[in-house]
């Protein structure tokens, strides 16, 4: 059985989601509540050969690939079907696993209108395929075609059972994000050329890529450049962020969840491991003080965007991009120590922006508004709820014990000491501005919290019976996030260990060493 | 008479039968079909579809065992006329259309009251054409399998015959044809006279020799205007979009995409064998080629943009399509292991997602009775099956891995960018561009399906017959499958050309 995981578990776990889908196609739209235990039945069994994964992997190799699958795919142009997982996917592929069966069980009784439960799960299981494989994809191609796959279900999920804005918002949802892969593919093609790797293996090109004189310094730039522009919209880095507080803003509850959690973090692990991973330093080197400074951009414009909502979506919406503006700082660095920084933060943002937004959609349920000034009082009629929203923003703004400690004060520290031959005053400079950004962080989750939690509720909620506190559905896809969020702030060390190897891998291979 | 034909010295020549067999086949379907309707009369109209599907299908078979043959490269009348695997290749796909425009045609035709096995002849004989052109190696031998295949397409285009709008469809297609057709012409009798050989490899020679250059420069450019019209490339295309709206939508899927292919192998044919080898004719495939690929993607796709009903955008599409299958031809001259490949199996692959969406809006209409986007609203209520199916036809156009169309996009791409010159670069940034505009307009498809409300809330479900199942079922397969394991594909196309290279 073991050697069955280890030669096709990574192809089984992309792919059960997959199969739930099409079992479910085949399941009349009548059934419904089947087409819930098949979904819920497939994300488990996918979480179920990710736990697995998780006890067999080999702590020791953490820093190389492990599981490895490498079959034939399209000979024609070097591109084969080849994947493996070390120390920086697995942290997110479990966090994949993890996230969807959660939202399918939070979806039981919180199919948004118009209905539809068949669609609207087998969407989330198709996008559960594409984010799944493009972790633990290791061929370029692959990748590619994984991330591609994650945008239509996306598209639909945002168009079909969205708010009031919806179309707009998955369009441009849809063309941004799009926009942003053609110049990824045309980069990844001109390094397949250029470095004459003659394979899209990630590993071969980023040796190819290093011998000296493959790649003049130009050409490094301008491919960084292609995969800076895909990745960066994925991110999203300031300015293309413009597209995330449309889309999270009119998502369902579960599209806003899987966008921050999952989604979100293909962007940045396209950096770590594309971007970074395999281009030569020249290239990180040159990119890195762009980076920085838009990141830096990000943390304190994201900060005022929140300040200035009246939607509380759309103030954690804006929260992420100043959060994502932490990651890059830490990634921007490209030391391990940022970097381990920037992927501890991307799964502390996947579990705490996650359960944000768990707990704002249900709030909308019950209020049918997230106005923040219409809100309040949530303490008074549902407690339980306004406990785990005073929970989620102290760990959203970074208390030490909680999980999102570890993702954004680290980040921080790193850039005190940037990488080799990175100019230190200026990301000293933008070290002190992020750390203002903390500040500002603090103040806009208290704000968010107090305005939807203190005080009485208004008059036209004051006995409203819809207004019920935290439901079974709710309790058991919550409880795991918050059960993360404590462990992960107590015992970093968890996550830390399995990513700290293949870090230290990346980050040597940019050039220069912690 | 026998020894008038011996003190001559003629000798008939050697027949390969089994390399001639798909044509045999199919030019005796049409008999079969001509003698059912004159015996059986009313009665034989039940049968016309069903006949020719099985004589397209009985087609395929010489085809498959041509293809495990161990001669793989058959030529026959001294070189006029090859059976190679690239041509096995471009005859299934032109047969396997025709079978699909047949399963589209069949409830269509049957419940129009349109002539049914007269429709069925001349598709059949437009499908010769077809599988004649893909091994034509002579100017005559093109021209002749060229009109064979336009002429009846010119009478099915007005098949609607009641209604005006078929009839400017078919007049506005038989006039722009001749015309295209005459240009042709003067071209092929310029290459004649310079070579002094109908053959496109002796034309090759004197080609290269670099003798008789204007004129074989006006020549090459005569030639590519004429099948720049059966293509429709823009400046080239203003029939398409009235002929696709006005013809049954059937014979637009058969246009739109057996049609076009054909123009694109003969544009092939002549490129690969007669321009290519000399830089003068390349100074003039090149830049040719790079205004028509240029033009035909921008102008096709913007003007997609403002259309509101599917045939028409999809024709402007299928011209903006046909910008992204001539691109590379600009880096021919010396990628030509690479660019030859990607246009057939962006061919196929367009083929496929086409047909299949063609097949959707032809299932749609026996609900709507109409072609408007606006007519698909609220299809995710009333056809669940139908819109994920134009869903992914959809995706597929736009490029969306792994769907079909993504790989067609991405081998083109990846000529282009091998071939790295000027030219080249622009085209490839020009199509990066242009996809981006390509998917707000096929988006408006899938927005009506999805996020709308159904017209009136009429959710009543539509009513699809097997024969149009078929169909839909075949191309989704084809387009899902090339696109997921593309090796399918790239396997039978990158078979290196008898070329001499």
């Amino acid at each position: 059985m073991n050697t069955f995981l280890h030669d096709w578990g990574l192809a089984v776990i992309t792919f059960l989601p997959l199969v739930g889908a099409a079992v479910m196609m085949a399941i009349p739209r009548a059934e419904e509540q089947l087409q819930k235990i098949v979904a819920l039945v497939a994300s488990t069994a996918a979480l179920a050969v990710g736990i697995w994964i998780l006890a067999e992997f080999d702590y020791d190799r953490a820093g190389s690939m492990q599981f490895e699958i490498n079959r034939r795919w399209i000979e024609i142009i070097h591109s084969r079907f080849s994947m493996g997982v070390d120390g920086i996917a697995l942290p997110l592929l479990i966090l994949t696993v993890a996230i969807i069966p959660l939202c399918v069980i939070y979806s039981w009784n919180h199919i948004p209108s118009p209905g539809n439960a068949k669609a609207f799960l087998i969407l989330i299981l198709i996008l559960e395929t594409g984010v799944i494989g493009s972790f633990v994809a290791h061929d370029l191609i692959l990748f590619f075609v994984f991330f591609e796959i994650v945008l239509l279900p996306m598209y639909f999920l945002i168009g079909v059972w969205g708010g009031e804005q919806r179309q707009y918002a998955a369009i441009k949802f849809f063309l941004y994000t799009l926009f942003g892969s053609a110049l990824m593919i045309v980069a990844f093609l001109a390094l397949f050329w250029l470095s004459g790797a003659n394979s899209f293996d990630m590993t071969e090109l980023h040796n190819a890529a290093r011998v000296p004189g493959a790649l003049s310094n130009t050409a490094q730039v301008l491919i960084f450049g292609g995969m800076f522009v895909g990745f960066a919209i994925k991110v999203p880095m300031f300015p293309f962020h413009t597209w995330l507080p449309d889309a999270h803003t009119q998502a369902p509850t579960v599209g806003s969840v899987i966008l921050a959690a999952l989604l979100l973090k293909l962007g940045t692990y396209g950096f770590v491991r594309i971007a970074i991973g395999i281009m030569p330093s020249y290239a990180s080197h040159k990119w890195a003080p762009v980076l920085v400074v838009l990141s830096t951009i990000g943390i304190i414009y994201g900060a005022l965007g929140c300040l200035a909502q009246t939607d509380m979506k759309r103030l954690i919406a804006f929260s992420s991009v100043a959060h994502m503006g932490f990651t890059m700082l830490g990634i921007s660095t490209l030391t391990d120590f940022g970097i381990n920084a920037a992927i501890f933060g991307m799964v502390a943002h996947g579990l705490i922006t996650g359960m944000l937004f768990f707990v704002a959609g249900s709030m909308k349920e019950r209020y049918h508004t997230l106005e923040l000034k219409r809100l309040g009082g949530l303490l008074v009629s549902a407690p339980k709820m306004g406990w785990i929203l005073g929970f989620c923003s102290m760990a959203s703004l970074g208390l030490p014990g909680l999980a999102g400690f570890w993702g954004e004060f680290p980040a921080i520290l790193a850039a005190y000491n940037p990488a080799e031959g990175l100019s230190k005053a200026l990301f000293r400079t933008c070290m002190v501005i992020a750390a203002i950004g903390t500040v500002f962080a603090a103040g806009y989750l208290l704000w968010m919290f107090q305005r939807t939690s203190f005080g009485t509720p208004k008059d036209e909620f004051a006995d409203d019976p819809h207004i019920t506190d935290v439901s079974r559905p709710e309790w058991i896809a919550w409880t795991p996030l918050l059960i993360s969020i404590v462990l992960f702030g107590f015992l970093p060390g968890l996550m830390f260990d399995v990513t700290n190897p293949a870090v230290k891998i990346v980050a040597a291979a940019a050039g220069i060493g912690g | 008479m026998g020894g008038l034909i011996a003190a001559a010295g003629w000798a008939p020549p050697a027949m390969d039968w089994h390399a001639l067999a798909p044509e045999v086949i199919l030019a005796a379907g049409i008999c079969v079909l001509i003698l059912v309707d004159v015996v059986l009369l009313e009665r034989g109209k039940a049968f016309a579809s069903a006949i020719s599907g099985l004589v397209l299908l009985a087609a395929v078979v010489p085809l498959l065992t041509l293809a495990v043959s161990d001669d793989t490269s058959r030529s026959l009348f001294g070189g006029a006329y090859v059976v190679d695997r690239s041509a096995l290749l471009l005859k299934a796909l032109f047969i396997i259309s025709g079978y699909v425009t047949v399963l589209l045609s069949t409830n269509y035709v049957a419940e129009g009251e349109y002539w049914e096995s007269e429709y069925y002849t001349l598709l059949l004989s437009s499908v010769l054409g077809m599988s004649v052109i893909s091994s034509s190696r002579d100017l005559i031998g093109i021209f002749i399998a060229f009109e064979l295949l336009s002429i009846p397409s010119y009478m099915i285009a007005a098949w609607r015959k009641r209604d005006t709008r078929s009839q400017e469809a078919g007049f506005k297609y038989f006039l722009m044809g001749v015309f295209a057709t005459s240009v042709l012409l003067y071209g092929m009798s310029l290459l004649y006279g310079a070579s002094g050989s109908t053959l496109l490899s002796k034309i090759g020679e004197t080609v290269e020799s670099g003798r008789a250059t204007p004129a074989v420069g006006l020549a090459i450019l005569f030639v590519l205007i004429g099948f720049g019209f059966k293509i429709s490339a823009v400046p080239f295309h203003s029939w398409a979009p009235d002929t696709y709206e006005g013809a049954p939508t059937p014979v637009t899927a058969f246009l739109s995409v057996a049609s076009k292919s054909a123009g694109f192998v003969a544009i092939l044919n002549f490129v690969f064998y007669c321009f290519i080898q000399n830089s003068s004719a390349t100074d003039v495939v090149v830049p040719v080629v790079f205004v028509l690929s240029a033009l035909s993607m921008t102008v096709g796709n913007l003007i997609a943009l403002k259309q509101d009903n599917v045939v028409r955008m999809l024709a402007y599409s299928g011209i903006g399509q046909a910008g992204f299958i001539l691109a590379p031809l600009v880096v021919a001259h010396d990628r030509l292991s690479d660019a030859l490949p990607s246009i057939v199996v962006y061919l196929v692959i367009y083929s496929a997602m086409n047909l299949g969406a063609f097949g959707v809006v032809i299932a749609a209409a026996r609900k709507t009775r109409s072609a408007e986007i606006s007519s698909m609203n609220g299809m995710l209520q009333w056809a669940p099956g139908l819109t994920v199916l134009m869903s992914v036809f959809m995706a597929s156009l736009i490029g969306i891995p792994p769907i079909g169309g993504w790989y067609a996009k991405f081998s083109v791409w990846r000529s282009l960018l091998q071939g790295a010159t000027g030219w080249s670069y622009a085209l490839a940034v020009l199509i990066a561009i242009n996809t981006a505009i390509a998917a707000a307009y096929y988006l408006r498809v899938t927005k009506a399906m999805w996020f709308e409300e159904a017209n009136d809330g009429d959710v009543t479900p539509v009513d699809v017959p097997p024969s149009l199942r078929l169909a839909l079922a075949i191309t989704v397969v084809a387009t899902l499958l090339f696109g997921i394991v593309p090796s399918l594909l790239t396997d039978a196309a990158a078979v290196p050309l008898a070329l001499g290279h």
